[in-house]
């Protein structure tokens, strides 16, 4: 299984510039892990310490806001897109 | 000269520079920006802001840009009306309608925002302009762009009223329909900004954008005289425009210009996107995300990325929040421009609706000062009102009094 991740600009210092990262994992949360083993860092920036996430950050699968699902623990398809996006204002 | 001496962190404090960027790279809060006031204070008085031509460049130092405006040059000092026959419906001593539906020049308060988020995005030397909106936003950055020479590129939902979208499409703008609501739209906004080079007004500018709101709340308590009011009801959509009129109450109160504001924040939203309402009626600051459903489309965001900080501010004044039905919505647009002559969008309607809402529960007092922020023009969703049909008569004088009867005129 390999899922594409979009880094958001405020991340990418952390990932060298790196725009999209290939990944493979079942879950949001093994995603992470992942993320976190190539950049370390990243996981901190991410979640709070209690290993939620972020208030101010959308994760998506597919266009869909794992709010709606199961959160971190939503389990995540092959090829799919998963975007982590900062929140934006309105309009 | 400016008066700003940075971007800082909402959440973690964190500072920044002067840069178009609007979140933080530690915690994901948004950015925000830090003025000098002690250098305002010596140089700016009441008497300076009276001299100045009317419109929301008279409070310029209080706006973050650093040279002489550029975008929105006749933007802002709508009319804030006494509305004593809505007074007398509702019952209320003193009830004021700041009218953003006859703002300049699209017809909503997001000229505002945009005024001053292109100003900066000229100071930045952008070629190109961009925004995610539900169409108020779209309008405003399509006419501006144009009036200044710059490209746009307008992302909205591809559900948006007809008259948003001709009211974007005229001015030449890049005009993008997106499959899905405004949440997505955002998303993908987002994205385009990450890897492009645009000025996204309410992505990579959002906190020199949200600043032009604020012209909205120093206007009004210019307007009363240098006082904020009791209350003032405000329309939430994203929840930003609330928490700015409530700086510019702070500010103006912190720069010795009006007495101590003690105004309640009452936040409206429509009951099929009322992410905010329900947090505040949950007793909570955290947003649950919703989809929305309602006739309300320029409030239509599910996931509202102001929420946490409108939340606060009604809690920490004594206000409240409250959503209402499409129908009540409806009934308060017929409402409003039966009793003043004016003729909002379906946002004026809920917070209309809402402020009702408020005064029938008791926490809107009818001996309150209140003011109702009307945001947006009726003329931009016509499609949601459905009036009586009406029905054609012969050139004859005897044709109209069959059709009216005894006209409520004496005759001549």
């Amino acid at each position: 299984m390999s899922q594409t991740v979009i880094i958001p600009t405020p991340l990418r210092r952390l990932t060298n510039g790196v725009e999209t990262i290939e990944v493979q994992g079942s879950t949001v949360s093994d995603i992470f892990d992942q993320l976190e083993a190539q950049f370390p860092g990243i996981r901190a920036r991410l979640c709070e310490e209690n290993g939620e996430l972020r208030r101010f950050i959308n994760v998506y699968i597919d266009g869909e806001d794992i709010r709606f699902l199961d959160r971190l623990q939503t389990s995540v398809g092959e090829k799919a897109e998963v975007s982590i996006v900062p929140a934006i204002a309105g309009g | 000269m400016s008066y700003v001496k940075g971007l800082k962190c909402r959440i973690c404090g964190t500072p920044y520079p002067v840069e178009p960027l609007s979140i933080c790279e530690e915690c994901f809060g948004p950015l925000e920006v830090d003025y000098d006031y002690d250098a305002i204070k010596q140089k700016l008085t009441r008497e300076e802001i009276a001299s100045r031509p009317k419109t929301l460049w008279r409070y310029q130092e209080l706006l973050p840009i650093d040279g002489e405006p550029r975008v929105g040059l006749q933007t802002g000092c709508t009319p804030l009306v006494r509305a004593g026959r809505l007074e007398k419906a509702l019952g209320v001593r003193e009830l004021y309608i700041k009218n953003d539906a006859v703002s300049h020049p699209t017809l909503s308060f997001k000229d505002r925002v945009v005024a001053v988020a292109l100003s900066k995005a000229r100071e930045f030397n952008f070629d190109a302009v961009g925004c995610a909106s539900t169409g108020n936003l779209a309008n405003s950055v399509a006419a501006n762009a144009a009036a200044a020479g710059i490209p746009a590129y307008i992302l909205i939902p591809d559900n948006l009223e007809k008259s948003k979208v001709i009211g974007t499409q005229i001015f030449g703008a890049n005009v993008i329909p997106v499959r899905g609501n405004y949440d997505d739209v955002n998303r993908l906004c987002s994205e385009i900004a990450g890897r492009y080079r645009f000025a996204f007004v309410n992505v990579n500018l959002r906190p020199f954008y949200g600043e032009g709101s604020k012209t909205f709340g120093y206007e009004i308590a210019e307007q009363l005289g240098w006082e904020a009011p009791d209350a003032i009801v405000v329309p939430m959509a994203g929840g930003s425009l609330i928490t700015k009129i409530h700086k510019a109450f702070k500010e103006l109160d912190q720069l010795g210009f009006i007495p101590s504001a003690q105004t309640r924040f009452y936040g409206a939203q429509a009951t099929g996107c009322n992410p905010i309402s329900a947090a505040v009626k949950a007793g909570t600051r955290e947003i649950c995300p919703v989809k929305p459903s309602t006739i309300a489309k320029s409030l239509a965001i599910g996931n509202p990325a102001d929420g946490y900080f409108a939340t606060g501010v009604i809690t920490e004044t004594g206000g409240w929040s409250e959503d209402v039905s499409d129908e009540e919505i409806l009934e308060s647009i017929e409402q409003l421009a039966q009793t003043e002559g004016i003729f909002t969008e379906t946002a004026g309607g809920t917070t209309l609706a809402v402020t009702k809402k408020l005064l029938a529960q008791g926490r809107l007092k009818t001996d309150d000062r209140i003011v109702v922020a009307i945001t947006g023009n009726g003329l931009k969703t016509q499609e949601a009102l459905s009036l009586a049909d009406l029905k054609s008569i012969d050139p004859r004088l005897s044709a109209f009094e069959e059709l009216i009867g005894t006209p409520q005129a004496a005759v001549a």
